[in-house]
């Protein structure tokens, strides 16, 4: 006879709208997050508009985001080019739509790589405890003694400029953040009774850790990525702006705030401002829907 | 009576013009302390003798003295050289093959030991026979120097293996320091890490990569300098900061050289308050394929990079965010030895049919079966110019179906990345002090001659050429072998791209006076004759 453990919090609705109901469908859960978090929306919107930005650069963009034009160096923002041109006359708007597919194939990237570690040894940390857990929440605590910037400064002087060399940079600071917040979660799941009962009635590590244990850690974990996109995001911004992140012409929002931005801030302020707005909304963007899904996903915040 | 008085009024004008300073010129104030920046990360070293960096040669250039020198009066001439240790410069003897300098009487260094002859000797004995694990990167500059002598305390003889025009100017060079010969003795590393010269200023402090400071030597040998009190130099690699600095006054001026940009933008804020000095640069971007590495090794390659660029229409483009200006070929523009238009008009690179030059480029790419290659260009962290020149390259090289991109590395990096030939493209400058045409194309000759070209190749029979232009002295044939060793190097053969010459800017406090700009950033920056006019 087998046992079918109940599924745990995984199947208590998060999203449920005004009158209690689960919505239904894409576009039902999309109306109800909208309504229900209104905030959270424009961050969402604010992300799509710079990812889909970014995948389509090819076709919204109106110029080649590398191509110099001398004709047009420093111009301001006109109907050629709306948001002006930079001191080698490439056009800003061009740049910060490609600049988005590297923004976001590096947050991406490193926040989904850097979380899905961090879950994997958080989890297999907290469940398997012992000397286990005792080593690698030191060897986490080494990691997390250095701040993100420095870590991911240190890698990339050891290994190179590029933009994959960037993704390890950032990835492997995030890893033990992530693992550490995954863990205090999965600690207290792996009290509760019903993981007892899976390990009574026999169950492999695999299917306690895959079926009991993941599901449950989804909700912290969901919005801990949701946090690193944003980081990872300002982490390259930051190498790309000492001359450390992906290299000239690479279009990179970090990378035009560097050189010609600084030299150009009072005549030309557009090369500038530009580029760092691209930054901040995004990160805005990230950082608001992460917080609504935090209001989602954490149960004492739904019931207030 | 009123003839008396125009007499008496007339004599005595011509008294105060006899005793006042020559028209247009003031009497330099005494005091004060200059605070300039240097745009720069720490220096690898303090040693003259093994170093070519302006952030060592600003930062430390106060504190010694040379034998000879460019005219400080004078300094954009490359001409006129005047003694700095010696008392008059010689006429060569032993049909041009030697030289006698006879120095001033008590010269001290800093700690109060006598600088002899000895102590120059030794000097010039590490630059042109360094010891062996001692760099010297302008060995090569003193090829035509037999021996150095000291037969008294206080003469020094330089005789020559050939006669040649281009030694007194190679002997002004102003990395060449006098050190003691008795610290040289004991440890030919001990310059690297100490300061002890006999210059207008003495050493104080060093803080690393942050500044560095100097006080007036009162025994210096020139009566009445230096005219400040001392100086501080301040390391500022952003030149947002050091800008911020000269705009707010904690800094009268960087030596090097600002982008158009910073001149005017410091002009119009400060208006009068801005002085801005500006010459042609010994200095331009250079571009070094590694043969070592594959397709490079292939002249039709290096030749179809070269043929890709559009100097004509990019550079004046470019020289107006860049420190670059003047189109030219190997040879320093203002210089009688340098190519006219219509001579450089003939070489790879340099046609003025661009779309021609491209298909030209295109047919050797396909014919040397590397169409649409890719590769990565090696550049410096330093904006100006070479980041510029570098996003622009990339972009004329696309034009041809290459795919470059770059590695852009901190000063360190990538001198270890070129002498480890860990490369396949490298942009790289080519400064020199003092402009010495026949001297400053060395660096187009394989490593086997001048050992800091980093391109991995031979060629005899460019080396054979060079020989013959650096021992011929009639003028007219010498520009005869310019021309063809500049056709053999950078077309020919395309060993290296010469892309263009920079372009020096200054902008300073007008309060500082004295200092006069020169066709180098290393020349004329002992402040001996700086003063503060406030």
């Amino acid at each position: 006879m087998t046992i079918e453990i109940a599924p745990t919090s995984a199947t208590v609705p998060v999203l449920v709208d005004e009158r209690g109901r689960t919505p239904h469908g894409l576009w039902g859960v999309a109306a109800t997050f909208f309504r229900r978090q209104p905030v959270g929306a424009i961050g969402l919107v604010l992300v799509l508009i710079f990812g889909l930005a970014g995948i389509f650069a090819e076709w919204v963009a109106p110029y080649n985001p590398t191509s110099n034009d001398f004709a047009a160096m420093t111009e301001a923002p006109s109907w050629a080019h709306w948001l002006g041109t930079d001191q080698l006359g490439r056009d800003l708007l061009s740049r910060i739509l490609y600049g988005a597919r590297t923004a976001f194939i590096v947050g991406m990237t490193s926040a989904l790589v850097g979380g899905f570690s961090g879950l994997v040894i958080g989890v297999a940390s907290a469940y398997f405890g012992g000397r286990l857990d005792l080593w690698l929440q030191r060897v986490l605590d080494i990691v997390m003694a250095f701040p993100l910037i420095i870590m991911a400064l240190a890698v990339v002087s050891i290994f190179g400029t590029g933009i994959q060399n960037v993704i390890v940079a950032i990835t492997i600071p995030l890893i033990p953040r992530c693992a550490r917040i995954v863990r205090s979660s999965a600690l207290a799941i792996r009290e509760v009774p019903y993981v007892d009962a899976a390990r009574a009635l026999g169950y492999g590590h695999t299917r306690i850790i895959m079926r009991h244990m993941v599901p449950n850690v989804m909700g912290p974990f969901l919005v801990i990525i949701t946090a690193f996109v944003g980081q990872a995001i300002l982490a390259e911004a930051a190498l790309s702006y000492l001359g450390l992140g992906v290299q000239e012409p690479v279009p990179a929002w970090g990378l035009m705030l560097q050189g010609g931005a600084e030299e150009y801030a009072s005549t030309a302020p557009w090369i500038a401002i530009f580029p760092g707005l691209a930054i901040m909304l995004t990160v805005f963007g990230i950082n608001l829907f992460g917080d609504a899904l935090r209001d989602i996903l954490d149960p004492k915040l739904r019931e207030r | 009576m009123r003839a008396g008085f125009t007499l008496c009024a007339a004599a005595l004008t011509a008294v105060l013009a006899i005793a006042m300073p020559a028209s247009g010129a003031e009497a330099p104030k005494r005091g004060g302390t200059l605070t300039f920046m240097i745009p720069a990360d720490a220096p690898p070293s303090f040693d003259g003798h093994q170093e070519g960096t302006f952030a060592m040669l600003h930062a430390t250039a106060p504190f010694y003295s040379t034998l000879t020198r460019v005219n400080p009066e004078n300094p954009s001439s490359t001409t006129d050289f005047v003694c700095d240790l010696c008392t008059d410069m010689p006429q060569p003897a032993d049909d041009g093959r030697t030289y006698t300098f006879k120095l001033r009487d008590g010269v001290k260094f800093h700690d109060g030991t006598p600088l002899t002859s000895a102590d120059v000797k030794a000097s010039w004995e590490s630059i042109i026979h360094p010891q062996e694990g001692v760099l010297s990167p302008r060995e090569s500059y003193y090829m035509m120097v037999d021996k150095v002598e000291a037969p008294d305390p206080a003469t020094v003889v330089f005789r020559l293996k050939f006669a040649t025009t281009t030694f007194l100017p190679a002997l002004a060079d102003p990395f060449t320091f006098v050190y003691q010969k008795e610290k040289l003795e004991k440890d030919p590393h001990w310059y690297e890490k100490n300061i002890l010269g006999s210059g207008p200023f003495k050493f104080v402090t060093y803080e690393t990569g942050q500044s560095i400071t100097g006080v007036r030597n009162p025994d210096y040998h020139h009566p009445g300098l230096p005219y400040l009190d001392g100086f501080t130099g301040i390391y500022a690699a952003k030149q947002a900061t050091r800008l911020d600095a000269i705009r707010s006054d904690r800094a009268a001026a960087e030596f090097r050289g600002l982008p158009p940009s910073a001149r005017d933008e410091l002009k119009a804020a400060l208006g009068d308050k801005i002085t801005v000095q500006e010459s042609d640069w010994n200095c331009g971007s250079l571009v070094t394929p590694n043969h070592a590495k594959k397709p490079f090794d292939d002249v039709r390659v290096r030749r179809a990079l070269t043929l890709a660029v559009d100097r004509w229409h990019g550079v004046p483009a470019l020289s107006k965010v860049a420190d670059m200006h003047t189109v030219g070929g190997i040879v320093f523009p203002a210089s009688p030895l340098a190519a006219t238009k219509d001579e450089l008009q003939q070489l790879a690179g340099f046609w003025p049919d661009i779309e021609k030059s491209r298909a030209e480029a295109r047919r050797l790419l396909k014919e040397a079966g590397a169409e649409g290659l890719s590769f990565e260009l090696l550049n410096r962290n330093v904006d100006q110019p070479y980041k510029y020149v570098g996003t622009w390259l990339v972009d004329e090289w696309s034009k041809v179906g290459l795919k470059a991109t770059q590695r852009v590395q901190p000063t360190g990096p990538w001198t270890d990345a070129m002498r480890r030939g860990d490369f396949e493209v490298v942009l790289q400058a080519n400064c020199r002090a003092v402009p010495n045409p026949i001297l400053d194309v060395q660096p187009y000759l394989p490593s086997s001659v001048f050992t800091a070209n980093y391109g991995n190749f031979e060629d005899k029979d460019e080396v054979a050429l060079y020989g013959k232009m650096l021992h011929e002295t009639d003028p007219a044939h010498q520009r005869a072998l310019m021309r063809e060793f500049e056709k053999h190097s950078i077309d020919t053969q395309a060993h290296e791209i010469w892309v263009s010459w920079w372009y020096r800017t200054v902008p300073h406090r007008s309060y500082l006076k004295g200092w006069k700009i020169s066709p180098s950033h290393f020349i004329n920056q002992d402040l001996a004759t700086v003063w503060l006019d406030r």
